[in-house]
């Protein structure tokens, strides 16, 4: 980790020597600058974290997570990234990983599942849930995305989910779709994928948890995609809500055959 | 999870049962999305959910045209651009252009109306963000057409004479309604949102106007 953590800064200061990069195109220059930070990509201490988090007795009933079924049976976390969104019978609702973990950590360990999903970003127990998502996505890392479409309500929440992607409003007429609804656009210099269909490996749902480097922090697909609409001027997407997990479904779905690599460092 | 995450799982559920055969239909599909807006968004600092999810006619149109595929029909894409181009007003002492300088600050800036921004932020227009404008600002988006040279090349060399009325004014309506010439734009309606005020529509049609502009150099 010592190791890791010193490469990570030594390729943030290669970051100074801009001038390097001027005869690239500058999303050439992103793109190494992305690479040398894979070489300590710190989402590991995130991973470490999370995996402890799993195995810990916590909560008020003491209890580890190691019997919380996310999707393949209780227990099994390799392989269960790429499979959500999904339905689940024993709380009868399509669930992402992290509305999943706080449904573990509510049944399992006594937490209370909304107070946790009230707390804001990067606080108390939304940490944990961001350190264990993180942990969970890098098991199925390199695995396929996968999604079911098999049970009506997932078939239901996808139609809702792509409603959601282009449904324009506020002040700017913004949707999701405004900014990835083509191919080969982008924002000032940030090359935008197009979610309306498979962005290809790695990109778009397939990249996050992830690691961004601008603030030092580490997200979920939930705080992206509340970043997301916060971007957009939508009002606040509640933490688990199924307007984000609808939009999960449909670019998880979008995405289906598509290689993950959360957890991924962004700039 | 909460009282009206329970209730939308209930209209949920009774549309899965009532469409279980076909699935539902799209109008219940339309209400149900609705419904999941409604609970899962709430009001954060200056944005009230209320506002944004009740979207005007043409956002809403065409919103339901994206998710079907189809752009909207001929008819129904004039009317809706009638409409946003009586919306438009018009500079009240008829001067079109302002200050080219403070335009550029205006578009560089795409500050304003999110749910972390206070109600004194003073809004950018989020130029940059979708063009080119100034050449020498390499870091453009391209979500819209480059706009280098936008004056030079609609040949406009005095904004004030009667010969480049037409460009100065559409100019104007374009960046106050986009969708009073393209009914489902990407742009946003920048004058008719509150997004930009009137100074500072003017200042942004100077920056793309004035032949002094490093636009049109």
């Amino acid at each position: 980790m010592q190791r890791s953590h010193l490469s990570f800064w030594a390729a943030s200061l290669a970051l100074s020597c801009v001038p390097v990069m001027a005869q690239k195109t500058a999303s050439q220059g992103i793109d190494e600058y992305r690479a040398m930070l894979q070489d300590g990509n710190p989402s590991e201490l995130f991973e470490a974290k999370g995996e402890d988090l799993w195995k810990q007795k916590r909560g008020p009933k003491n209890t580890s997570l190691e019997k919380c079924d996310l999707g393949k049976s209780p227990g099994v976390v390799k392989g269960a990234f790429v499979e959500l969104p999904r339905f689940f019978a024993d709380t009868g609702r399509v669930q992402d990983l992290e509305s999943r973990l706080l449904s573990c950590m509510e049944i399992l360990q006594g937490f209370n599942a909304a107070d946790i999903a009230k707390t804001g970003f990067g606080k108390g127990e939304q940490n944990n849930v961001t350190a264990l998502a993180t942990w969970i996505a890098a098991e199925s890392k390199d695995m396929r995305f996968n999604l079911s479409q098999s049970h009506p309500q997932e078939k239901t929440f996808y139609e809702v989910g792509k409603r959601l992607f282009f449904q324009r409003g506020g002040p700017h007429d913004f949707a999701c779709a405004s900014c990835h609804g083509e191919d080969g656009k982008r924002i000032r210099l940030q090359d935008l994928p197009n979610l309306t269909k498979n962005p290809g490996d790695g990109v778009g749902f397939a990249a996050w948890p992830a690691y961004r480097v601008s603030n030092g922090q580490m997200w979920g697909m939930q705080q992206r995609l509340n970043d997301c609409y916060r971007q957009q001027r939508f009002p606040y997407p509640g933490f688990a809500s199924d307007a984000t997990i609808a939009l999960g479904v449909y670019l998880g779905v979008n995405s289906k055959g598509s290689a993950s690599i959360a957890p991924a460092i962004k700039r | 999870m909460n009282q009206k995450t329970s209730w939308t799982l209930v209209a949920l559920a009774a549309v899965v049962v009532a469409g279980c055969a076909t699935g539902p239909s799209v109008t219940e599909l339309n209400e149900l999305a609705r419904q999941v807006a409604k609970t899962s968004f709430r009001d954060e600092g200056i944005v009230k959910a209320d506002q944004v999810l009740n979207a005007d006619e043409t956002s809403r149109l065409c919103s339901e045209a994206d998710v079907a595929g189809k752009p909207l029909d001929e008819v129904t894409a004039k009317r809706v651009e009638e409409t946003n181009f009586k919306a438009i007003k018009w500079p009240s002492d008829g001067k079109y252009l302002g200050d080219w300088k403070q335009g550029e600050t205006i578009a560089q800036s795409g500050r304003g109306l999110t749910f972390t921004d206070d109600a004194k932020t003073v809004n950018g227009g989020n130029c940059y963000n979708c063009h080119q404008i100034d050449q020498k600002e390499i870091s453009f988006g391209t979500i819209g057409p480059s706009l280098y040279n936008y004056g030079k090349i609609r040949g406009v060399t005095d904004p004030n004479s009667a010969a480049a009325k037409p460009i100065v004014e559409y100019t104007w309506g374009k960046i106050w309604n986009s969708k009073a010439y393209n009914a489902c734009s990407n742009m946003p309606r920048a004058g008719h949102m509150g997004i930009l005020n009137e100074a500072q529509v003017r200042h942004v049609v100077a920056l793309l106007l004035d032949p002094n502009s490093p636009v049109n150099k």
